[in-house]
């Protein structure tokens, strides 16, 4: 009798003191983020270097883009991640002021798996007519004609894309619509699309696996992916006429035209001579004033402190080490520009 | 306060807690599903659309309504077979022994293996069988994901069928034999109309599980979202789709799918109900 008071004094006892962590403490010991896979290799390595070196706990989910922007919007993280910056349209619907912060680059890559791993050249027609189901054949006349030197095949094509919403998928269909009419009249650009042909699967990591698992798939993965399981992606020709194959340079190449100030540009179909034409800014998204859901100054401080040593030189030379590109001199300077901005109870935390 | 009231008040506290849950969960539904209703009406039912893109959205569930109903009843007639023979076979043939409780062990292992797993090795060894068959180009589809799902569903078809199987009474068991019955017409005559609703009761507990399957159809069906034309097509079921889109989605999307877990829902109960009618005419 005694024993029954006892336990359940002891259950409500644990679920009130487990039910209000995190938020309202004096001294920040965790950072929660949530949002993007494309990222999320590099992100995972960084966090790791920074809660050892700091003794400070960084939690990262990868859930999506969109789950990133509705964990902030829900404010129950201290920063979203997401390959798509948010629209205006996006930006009115959140309860705060929301600042983009570019952390690194990435390439979206054409991943191919086909006998003898030949290395591909793709012109944008290639591309349309390929993902569109127009070419079914990997020895047509159309891909044959830019890759002269290459046996293709008599193999049916089998496209893969992603069977969830992701940015992955919006940084290339941003791509394709800049390409090619047909593409923007009948797909469009969005996190999830209506696919005229192929197969879905979840994730990075599945498209990836279904690609190195079909003979004649092909895909689009974030480069470090493709990297990773070692299977072949298709050089792209860009803009000014050059077949450019993905690579810390190309990537990087792409962002050294004009950036707005509050960094959110869309890098894609770049004009620069030497740059991929899929690649793409990943942001860090946060609020400008950071005394929401009663969180600390220090919990507000400690974020802003991460997130410099993100853009840092530290954090940034590691991102070739898992195949994506550092800010380029000019958007880190951006990045810290836009970080100065913000503010707990309307104070400068500068 | 005495031990015995704490215990009543305990008791029907979770009773309530239980249904308060269940009807809770019905009405965040049916609240979140109310803005896809007034923007597609009935129509979303029969509607084949599911156009996420922005400025062109349009959603209908009928091409999911049909990837769920297709490979669920597509693997109960697969394990129909390999469950009626298991039940029979453990509830009536062999019931005591080593074999048998070995048997056992392993259907109701099947039962614990999580379904991912089961996605995996649909993934990697059962895709290119089906390559090699040549029933479709990459593996993927209705079919392979209704061969998983029939392998998944086994042990909750087989197990309430050799439960009452073995209830079946001795004494109508022995009469029969007493008038020369050979055992094959024991099971004809006897058991299988003695047992016939309780058989199958577990083949609809194994339908609402492989309705609801998700990460298995997931890797395997090849998410399409269009209408399937055979069972070698690509397709999508309703809670694959909902575990794959759900991340992303915010407006008229998300309300679209929880519309369709509503559906799911009301899918599922009426294949309850009419397991339960035709139960009710079996053992009348």
């Amino acid at each position: 009798m005694k024993k029954f008071q006892l336990l359940l004094t002891a259950i409500i006892a644990v679920t009130l003191m487990t039910s209000c962590g995190g938020s309202g403490k004096e001294k920040a010991e965790t950072i929660t983020g949530a949002g993007a896979t494309f990222p999320q290799p590099f992100y995972n390595k960084i966090f790791k270097n920074y809660s050892s070196e700091k003794g400070l706990v960084v939690t990262y989910g990868g859930i999506g883009s969109g789950g990133g922007i509705r964990s902030l919007k829900d404010e129950i993280v201290d920063f979203g991640a997401s390959d798509a910056f948010l629209d205006d349209k996006k930006l009115a619907e959140m309860p705060g002021e929301v600042l983009h912060i570019p952390t690194c680059l990435g390439a979206v890559v054409a991943a191919y798996n086909l006998p003898g791993k030949p290395e591909l050249k793709f012109t944008p027609e290639l591309m349309e007519g390929v993902f569109m189901g127009k070419i079914t054949k990997w020895n047509d006349a159309k891909i044959t004609a830019v890759n002269p030197d290459i046996e293709l095949p008599d193999l049916a094509i089998t496209v893969v894309h992603r069977s969830d919403g992701s940015g992955t998928t919006f940084i290339f269909s941003d791509y394709m619509s800049k390409v090619s009419a047909d593409w923007k009249e009948i797909v469009g650009t969005g996190k999830s699309l209506l696919w005229p042909v192929g197969l879905g699967a979840k994730g990075n990591p599945g498209v990836a696996g279904t690609i190195s698992q079909t003979e004649g798939a092909i895909g689009y993965i974030g480069s470090e992916y493709a990297f990773a399981q070692d299977i072949p992606v298709a050089s792209l020709q860009n803009l000014a006429g050059n077949f450019i194959k993905p690579s810390v340079e190309s990537v990087s190449a792409s962002a050294k035209g004009e950036i707005p100030a509050d960094t959110r540009v869309s890098l894609t179909n770049t004009d620069a001579v030497d740059g991929y034409p899929i690649s793409s800014f990943t942001w860090l998204i946060i609020y400008k004033e950071q005394d929401y859901k009663n969180r600390s100054l220090d919990q507000a401080v400690q974020t802003i402190k991460l997130i410099e040593w993100v853009i840092g030189s530290d954090a940034q030379k590691e991102t070739t080490k898992v195949h994506y590109a550092p800010l380029p001199e000019a958007a880190a300077a951006k990045a810290k520009a836009v970080l100065s901005a913000v503010t707990y109870k309307g104070k400068s935390l500068k | 306060m005495n031990s015995e009231k704490i215990f009543r008040y305990l008791l029907i506290g979770s009773g309530v807690l239980i249904v308060l849950i269940a009807l809770g969960i019905v009405t965040t539904l049916f609240i979140g599903a109310i803005p896809s209703f007034k923007e597609f009406g009935f129509g979303f039912i029969y509607s084949a659309d599911w156009n996420p893109t922005q400025g062109r959205e349009s959603y209908g569930a009928l091409p999911f309504i049909i990837g769920t109903l297709v490979t669920s009843i597509l693997a109960l007639l697969l394990t129909f077979p390999f469950a009626f023979s298991i039940s029979l076979f453990l509830g009536e043939y062999f019931r005591n022994g080593k074999l048998p409780s070995f048997l056992r062990s392993v259907v109701d292992l099947l039962a614990g293996i999580p379904s991912v797993v089961y996605g995996l090795w649909g993934f990697y060894a059962l895709r290119p069988v089906i390559i090699d068959l040549g029933l479709n180009a990459q593996g993927f589809g209705i079919f392979t994901s209704s061969i998983i799902l029939a392998i998944m569903i086994i042990p909750y078809a087989s197990s309430l069928g050799s439960e009452v199987i073995s209830m079946v009474p001795g004494s109508l068991k022995e009469a029969a034999y007493s008038l020369g019955a050979t055992r094959f017409e024991v099971v004809k005559t006897v058991i299988i109309p003695n047992a016939g609703s309780g058989i199958f009761a577990g083949y609809i507990l194994a339908l609402g599980r492989a309705i609801g399957e998700t990460m298995a159809v997931t890797m395997l069906i090849g998410n399409s979202n269009k209408i399937p034309t055979g069972i070698f097509d690509l397709g999508n079921t309703m809670a694959s789709l909902i575990a794959n889109q759900f991340g992303e989605a915010d407006g008229l999307k998300y309300t679209s799918l929880v519309e369709i877990g509503l559906l799911l829902f009301v899918i599922t109960g009426i294949v309850n109900y009419l397991g339960k009618l035709i139960m009710k005419k079996l053992s009348a």
